[in-house]
């Protein structure tokens, strides 16, 4: 009895004592706020020891690096700001808002979203000062994804482009293959791959939990500012024509001269159970030769699969992986995709407000950049801070593009954009699902005005 | 500074939810007070329902808050449009009934009802029957029991890499069920993509955690049969099969039913083993995935409430069933 009653109090006094620990160990963390240089912050003052939350989907490790580059804006201006990064974002942030518990700040990785958000009516627009940031720095096609019914609501984030082939240089010097300029240069060189029998051409995985089927989403649209142009892009997704419009049709074609050729990418069906990540495993080992994807997969597979992302005239890295521009139907044609995530307020209080605007400022996107695997649209960014060659080269993709156009389905209604188009996408390699019922299924889906 | 400043607001925050809770407290107990002093002074037969109806109110009001209401708004919700703005009378049900993929989701659900619990339950039953009269069955019933403590996501992301398949032939094969089939002989297929094999597959690892569950019950209740029935029987002539069938079972009819009826409302519920394994790809879905995917994917209320108030009716025969069966035996007893 008096033995368990010590064990008992041993036990309190530990977790009191390690309690005490914790308390004072958040306390003596740095206490040279006096070393940085605040000059830079005044515009962000007068709000200090409060808390600013931000929602988003990017997780650990790019949450860290967040993290990081708020640092000095932490210490000079007394807003903390809290990363909350989570793998349901799309699904868990509705029913955050729904529930009146609406995170401070929520980073939009799709337009789509941002407008079903502004619907329920518990979005605050965006400052004056955000929006003429958002005017000074960004283009008026970036700021526009940020509006809703004329209304700016979201400026932008990261961006990322897609219009992306990976490659190994060394494995295309090796065989003697040169870079495409055109998609019928493209289909010729997977063909040439395909009769030489030593790789397979292609190498694609749809899979992504939940979200499977969002990378044949983007070689439809890819594809659909190649095949067609970029009025037909907007109609399309705007639905100004249906979903099951010839010319839809005829750009599901060209894509399924590639990803339903199994002289191209081996197991159809398996495109389906390929994670994404997985799918450009394959350069790396050496079992296929192209992989289309967007910028951001060089960090996945660098970190997970050993590859190192290099220049494209260095051809003597094993394992080093860079990209091509994906080919227009003409040489001069230069469309880009790309993407990006856009920064939405549900709380109006000054501190919110203050870590928007700052999100906006060139010295933000800067020092973000200079910390690695990451860049923006934004104006005031300087190439010199991006370091990876492959993000350089999007910089320079996005600042040279003749059309630029973002992530179609991520504009669409969540009903298709995020459900009908990635599922039919899925089945109609999964299934085998033919060209037209996959089309007529998403028409059917799109949810009537 | 500006850390002092942190901790300050971090302890207010603390101080302001404990004096939160200690209002709170006090004012529960002052309403007690009031209670029991007002009861008191009543005469006795007052007092008697003023009891029931002090200790019944805060669970009945929980239960009204936090069940009822919502079911009303959920099938009012139903016959609205997608933002819940305006009345579409039964579109959504009619949309339920004759859209293919709202179909194969019903059907899906369908094979899941029937082929989950008999599977779960038929298992019990054999495991529960044959460990009676084990020596020592501890060992085997903890490892059939075992699963149970997994969550359903936890189970089938492990059930996942079991079917995983490896298709580039050069690379070896992951996935447990590729490599047996390789050894017996066989090519191994992308599993989870084998409609309507898949299904089967996918409810596999439901009747892997629910059997432990089937066979506990179940064999609490073999255990209580009187050995003299059993006996007597045995006298009788009747050899293994004929005890179990016309004896064990009967006897234990009733606990057979109450496990059946309580893993067919767990099947027709199950979302969580569909959404980590296909995402409800592959012509897998069951109606409460799809009916996550119409309320908070893509934001139709309308929809989504329609499929929620159709799983409830789908679920409801068998809960009344089940109360019904509950109050016939308690009254058999009496």
């Amino acid at each position: 009895m008096t033995a368990s009653f010590r064990r008992r109090l041993t036990l309190t006094t530990g977790i009191v004592a390690a309690l005490a620990l914790v308390l004072t160990g958040c306390g003596s963390s740095d206490d040279s706020a006096s070393g940085a240089n605040c000059d830079a912050y005044a515009a962000y003052q007068g709000a200090e020891g409060t808390e600013v939350e931000i929602y988003s989907s990017i997780r650990s490790p790019e949450a860290e690096i967040y993290q990081e580059s708020f640092a000095e804006f932490e210490e000079c201006t007394g807003i903390t700001i809290n990363w909350n990064g989570t793998a349901e974002f799309e699904a868990q942030l509705p029913v955050r808002v729904e529930g009146g518990t609406a995170p401070d700040i929520a980073v939009f990785p799709q337009p789509g979203l941002l407008k079903a958000m502004v619907a329920t009516g518990k979005m605050i627009p965006a400052s004056d000062a955000v929006s003429a940031a958002a005017d000074e720095y960004y283009g008026a096609d970036w700021k526009a994804y940020g509006t809703v019914d004329g209304v700016f609501y979201a400026a932008p984030l990261g961006a990322n482009v897609k219009s992306f082939v990976w490659y190994s240089p060394r494995t295309f010097a090796d065989n003697g293959w040169s870079i495409p300029t055109t998609w019928s240069e493209l289909l010729a060189l997977s063909d040439k791959i395909a009769a030489d029998g030593k790789v397979q051409p292609w190498c694609v995985g749809f899979g992504s939990g939940d979200a499977t089927g969002w990378v044949g989403t983007d070689w439809m649209e890819d594809l659909m500012l190649r095949v067609n142009d970029a009025e037909t892009y907007d109609a399309w997704v705007n639905h100004t024509i249906p979903f099951n419009d010839p010319k839809v049709a005829a750009v599901l074609k060209e894509a399924g001269k590639v990803l339903k050729n199994k002289k191209y990418v081996g197991n159809v069906p398996a495109i389906a159970t390929t994670t994404f990540q997985e799918g450009g495993k394959g350069l790396v080992d050496g079992s296929c030769a192209m992989h289309r994807q967007a910028s951001f997969i060089g960090g996945i597979l660098a970190a997970d699969y050993g590859a190192t992302i290099v220049t494209p005239d260095d051809t003597a890295t094993e394992g080093g992986i860079t990209t091509f521009y994906f080919p227009g139907v003409t040489a001069d044609q230069r469309p880009a995709l790309g993407g990006g995530e856009f920064v939405g307020a549900f709380a109006d209080r000054p501190e919110v407000a203050a870590v928007q605007l700052y999100l906006t400022s060139p010295e933000w996107n800067n020092k973000k950049a200079s910390l690695g695997g990451w860049f923006s649209a934004n104006k005031g960014l300087d190439v010199a801070n991006v370091a990876d060659p492959v993000n350089k080269n999007a910089v320079e993709i996005l600042k040279s593009a003749t059309t630029f156009r973002f992530d179609g389905s991520d504009a669409m209604p969540a009903a298709v954009g995020a459900g009908s188009f990635w599922k039919e996408m899925t089945a109609w390699v999964a299934e085998n699902k033919s060209d037209k019922a996959i089309l007529d299924a998403i028409e059917k889906s799109w949810p009537k005005p | 500074m500006i850390e002092i400043a942190a901790r300050q607001s971090q302890l207010e925050q603390a101080i302001s939810k404990l004096t939160g809770l200690g209002l709170t407290i006090a004012i529960f107990a002052l309403l007690v007070f009031i209670a029991f002093s007002f009861s008191e002074r009543t005469g006795e037969k007052v007092q008697r329902y003023l009891k029931y109806l002090i200790f019944l109110f805060p669970a009945i009001a929980f239960l009204f808050i936090g069940l009822v209401a919502p079911a009303f708004r959920t099938i009012y919700l139903s016959f609205k449009d997608a933002r819940g703005d305006s009345f579409i009378g039964w579109e959504n049900y009619h949309w339920a009934f004759t859209q293919p993929e709202i179909l194969e989701v019903l059907k899906n659900t369908g094979i899941w009802m029937i082929v989950a619990p008999i599977a779960s339950t038929g298992f019990g039953l054999t495991i529960a029957v044959l460990t009676d009269r084990m020596r020592r069955p501890g060992l085997v019933k903890s490892l059939i029991f075992m699963p149970m403590a997994i969550s359903f996501v936890g189970a089938g992301i492990i059930w996942k890499f079991v079917y995983q398949f490896q298709p580039n032939e050069k690379s070896p094969e992951i996935g447990l069920l590729s490599q047996i089939a390789e050894w017996l002989g066989f090519i191994p297929s992308n599993w989870l993509l084998v409609t309507p094999f898949n299904t089967l597959l996918l409810i596999v690892v439901f009747v892997w955690i629910q059997t432990g569950f089937a066979m506990v019950v179940l064999s609490a209740a073999i255990k209580a049969i009187p050995d003299e029935i059993l006996e007597a029987s045995m006298l009788d002539g009747a050899g293994g099969w004929k005890r179990l069938s016309r004896v064990t079972v009967p006897m234990i009819r009733g606990t057979v039913i109450v496990v059946l009826s309580t893993i067919t409302i767990g099947a027709l519920k199950v979302f969580d083993i569909i959404r980590t394994m296909t995402g409800g790809n592959f012509k897998t879905s069951v109606i409460a995935n799809e009916m996550y995917n119409q309320s908070f994917r893509a934001l139709n209320y309308g929809t989504g409430s329609a499929l929620a108030v159709i799983l409830f009716f789908g679920i409801l025969p068998l809960v009344v069933y089940n109360v019904w069966h509950l109050k016939r035996e308690q009254s058999d007893r009496i």
